[in-house]
């Protein structure tokens, strides 16, 4: 009885398995796992804790689906006065649109609130995240998880659904499997963005709102024709924050068009690629950034 | 007393074990963090605060021991520490023979921490619901999860609440809540940051008799941080005492009285005066402080504050007052007064 | 009577310069919202130079308009609290923690208290991050700025009026969480309302027909279209702009009113309840 109880169930059944792994190979595959696993329960908890309001729930999906609906009666109502924006008519810019809004959508729906961040440093409340068995960035992205955020999503995929059978494109199957892989890739491309935001906030708290220039302005700016911006700016967003790989690049190649800075055909598919790669410094910055914060504490 | 009754089960248990098996250790372990102050409209200085300046102690397997300290002495720097959320500047620091900084999530499994202001429940949801969330985090074999929620359910008296959402409970009811929390995947080592701050005295006394029952039949290893005097005394078979990021003092209860004893005990009547005035002079009490309009007179803990007050409110113009029992802080600064 | 009223005034501007500070406390995050006002600037100047390329004189603006359009709202944004980010959130916090019991008995007005912080909050936004994307797109663009001083006053008058109606609409936003509790639902939808009918997102002369004419007089186009054209100078003579300022008063008194009325409901409401 007395070795029952002064030695807990949970150390004695894991002292093998820690063993026969070793710190390092349990490592990575070991941390995304239970970072999954972790996210998963915890965004379960916020799911449930939002129906406890379900007024407020009902409002705020549809409010998240119409702002993002009265963003495209914007840019329909330019199109009742012009033919063409950019050389762009509007299926065509419908689907800029739809693709960008549903990726951006995505990514917010699963790491939005990880923009909170900042406020849990300033409380104080990152503290008991670190005394999880949960990787911090696995509760920080599911910290307040917004069921209602689904309202971007599924009004981006209606716009881009309308969009596609509008166009008057030949479709062959890369254009088709292209689609999905824009939406998905481009998720990933906010998503990296909004890691590295969450990154910045351990060095800068107070400059949060400098991330919205790069999610929702960059949204903005994908919403609309190439043609349309300044060179200077799409050499900024194909090169330095490589935006363009959201929708841009895809979308040109499934359009048919050629990028208005040259870049070859190829690059149309690169979106995945650039997505990967952006994550080694997104995850590198978030990794500097807890290990400042448990150096410093502030 | 029933305190030494349990901290001596406790230590018994582990001497089963095969003696006292140290369960945390510190070794010069020092904190030191870089601060930056605005010194003119742009420039900024930067200068080191040593929070922590090295500690060095151990802990067996079992003990109850309280941590305190003033505001700022580094107790919540050696706990974060301790606990895996601060990565130590030097030394070595080791809580079941593991490196908390390095295997923070390895260690969490082994440990349980109740933060006191900051509840780790589930605002919205009943109060099961974070306990179901502690289960599956935890990877808690059901049985085991079971038997021990009804443990502490039973203990602390959570049937009622159990379905009751945590926005709505007490803030004694929440302490408790989040206190079984922290336990369901049998930490050995609770650490507890101002466990009873803010809580009646029912609660109180509810929580430290838990405290004292989980530490003598499981043999948890407590390990408190606090200001009520009384969570020592009826708590703790060990207290250290930190300031300036040092430990000044390292014993039992008993002894820290001792060291602080160049008097009896005594109590504080805090007057606010109308204006700032010269230290007012009564019978039966000294004026040790002198704030703006505030006063702080201390008189013997035995005598009455009825007189005293009369005293002052005759003669001098008063406007509130208040009357302070001595807690740690006291004793401590009368633990410096004898010393020195 | 004169004393007194004399104090009260004196506490709200207390008040308004309270929530100034507070803001202006804030050096880091003004520079970070100055920044993404700046970002989005280029952003939308580029697709109205593009629109107004193709159809130049749209919604009676020209290019230079369009661009002062452009540059001149996203200064105005912050202190219009349009993306939320006033008091609202705090006085919802405050319902539903149930502290807004001790508000109610405060001996200052509820209503006028909490304009007073909100009008000295928009006052630093107004300069803090309306100033520099301002002279940024200046510098970029070619903005049809009016170089009539009297129009720059008449302006700010119209913004004063603008950042009224906008407090008075978010009060009854606030109000809302008696009886809603968490407020985070219709926030949303306040902003959806806000950044569409506010004419942010696009001239609210641009929208076409019997639609066009409905948002031209909901209170929206108080906050930003009415000082917009006032200042880029659409309305002709004298007349038509104090029309324009009468319209925007009216709204603001018109929610005013309703918050009060809203207000004394909610205070039932708490009194019943008991808190």
């Amino acid at each position: 009885m007395a070795e029952e109880v002064l030695v807990p169930a949970a150390r004695r059944d894991a002292e093998p398995i820690r063993r026969a792994f070793g710190a390092g190979a349990a490592g990575w595959w070991g941390r995304a796992g239970a970072g999954l696993r972790g996210y998963r329960l915890i965004v379960g908890m916020w799911i449930r804790s939002t129906m406890a309001y379900r007024a407020s729930f009902v409002l705020a999906v549809c409010g998240n689906a119409a702002i993002t609906f009265l963003d495209f009666v914007a840019i329909s109502i330019m199109f009742t006065h012009v033919d063409a924006l950019g050389g762009f008519t509007l299926p065509e810019t419908a689907l800029l649109y739809g693709s960008a809004s549903a990726s951006l959508g995505l990514a917010d729906l699963l790491l939005g609130s990880s923009e909170r961040i900042g406020s849990r440093i300033r409380d104080g409340s990152l503290d008991t995240m670190l005394v999880r068995p949960v990787p911090v960035l696995a509760q920080v992205a599911a910290d307040r998880f917004a069921l209602r955020r689904v309202g971007r999503v599924v009004q981006g995929l209606a716009v881009l659904a309308w969009a596609v059978s509008r166009l008057e494109v030949e479709w062959t199957a890369a254009k088709v499997l292209l689609l999905p892989v824009m939406v998905v890739a481009g998720a990933a491309i906010f998503a990296a963005v909004l890691v590295a935001g969450a990154a910045f906030q351990f060095v800068a708290g107070d400059a949060a709102e400098v991330q919205n220039s790069f999610t929702y302005g960059g949204n903005t700016m994908l919403q609309y024709p190439p043609t349309v911006f300044a060179k200077e700016l799409l050499r900024g967003v194909t090169f330095v924050v490589p935006l363009a790989f959201v929708n841009w690049l895809p979308a040109l190649y499934v359009l048919g068009r050629p990028d208005p800075l040259g870049l070859p055909d190829w690059a149309a598919f690169a979106s995945p690629a650039v997505a990967l790669a952006l994550f080694v410094p997104a995850s590198l910055a978030w990794r500097a950034g807890l290990r400042s914060y448990r150096s410093t504490g502030s | 007393m029933g305190v030494d009754a349990g901290v001596d089960a406790g230590v018994d248990a582990g001497v089963d074990g095969g003696g006292p098996e140290v369960l945390i250790e510190l070794h010069g372990v020092e904190k030191v963090f870089a601060v930056r102050r605005r010194a003119g409209l742009l420039r900024r200085e930067k200068h080191q605060v040593r929070a922590v300046d090295g500690i060095s102690f151990e802990v067996a397997r079992g003990e109850v021991v309280g941590y305190i300290g003033p505001n700022g002495a580094g107790k919540s720097t050696t706990v974060k520490m301790l606990t895996g959320i601060l990565t130590p500047s030097a030394g070595r620091l080791r809580v079941a023979g593991i490196d908390p900084a390095r295997e923070r999530m390895r260690l969490a499994h082994r440990i349980g921490v109740v933060f006191g202001q900051r509840t780790t429940l589930w605002w919205d949801l009943p109060l099961k619901d974070s306990y179901g969330l502690m289960r599956r985090l935890y990877r808690i074999p059901r049985a085991r999860f079971a038997e021990n929620l009804e443990r502490c359910v039973d203990r602390l008296d959570l049937g009622p609440l159990l379905d009751v959402p945590v926005r709505q409970l007490s803030l004694g009811q929440r302490m408790r809540g989040d206190i079984a929390a922290a336990l369901l995947h049998d930490p050995e080592v609770l650490y507890l940051d101002e466990p009873t701050i803010g809580l009646d005295v029912v609660s109180k006394a509810k929580v430290r008799e838990f405290l004292r029952q989980l530490n003598a039949e499981r043999g948890t290893t407590v390990l408190l941080t606090t200001h009520d005097l009384q969570d020592i005394e009826q708590l703790c078979g060990r207290v250290m005492v930190i300031d300036h990021g040092r430990l000044v003092y390292d014993g039992t209860p008993a002894g820290l009285h001792a060291a602080g004893a160049a008097g009896e005990s005594e109590r504080m009547l805090v007057l606010h005066l109308e204006r700032e005035l010269p230290a007012v002079c009564v019978e039966g009490a000294r004026v040790v402080k002198v704030e703006g309009p505030r006063q702080w007179l201390a008189f013997p803990a035995g005598a009455s504050a009825a007189p005293l007050v009369a005293q002052v409110a005759a003669r001098y113009p008063l406007s509130d007052l208040s009357v302070r029992e001595p807690d740690i802080e006291d004793v401590i600064a009368r633990m410096y007064a004898g010393r020195g | 009577m004169h004393l007194r009223t004399g104090r009260r005034a004196g506490l709200y501007l207390a008040v308004a310069v309270g929530g100034f500070r507070r803001y202006a406390a804030y050096g880091v995050a003004t520079a970070a919202g100055v920044f993404t006002n700046t970002a989005f600037g280029f952003i939308v100047a580029c697709t109205y130079m593009a629109l107004w390329a193709e159809r130049p004189g749209l919604g009676g603006y020209d290019q230079g308009q369009a661009l002062a359009f452009v540059w001149v709202s996203q200064s105005m944004l912050a202190a219009c609290a349009l993306l939320g980010g006033g008091f609202q959130e705090e006085v919802q916090e405050r319902i539903r923690t149930g502290d807004i019991a001790v508000d109610l008995y405060r001996p200052a007005d509820l209503q006028l208290w909490w304009l007073a912080a909100d009008l000295g909050r928009a006052a630093f936004q107004l300069l803090g991050r309306g100033l520099v994307p301002l002279v940024a797109g200046a510098l970029v663009f070619p903005l049809a700025l009016p170089a009539d001083p009297v129009r720059w006053l008449l302006f700010l008058g119209s913004v004063l009026l603008g950042l009224v109606v906008s407090f008075a609409l978010r009060w009854l936003l606030a109000l809302s969480a008696f009886w809603l509790l968490d407020g985070s639902g219709v926030n949303l939808v306040a902003v959806v309302a806000s950044v569409f009918f506010s004419g942010m997102l696009l001239p609210l002369t641009v929208f076409p027909g019997g639609f066009g004419e409905l948002v031209r007089v909901l209170p929206w186009a108080a906050i930003l279209q009415v000082p917009l054209d006032v200042l880029l100078g659409r309305h002709a003579g004298a007349a038509e702009v104090w029309r324009a300022l009468g319209f925007q008063a009216v709204w603001a008194l018109l929610l005013l009113g309703a918050g009060r009325l809203v207000q004394s409901a909610a205070t039932r409401k708490v009194v019943v309840q008991g808190g």
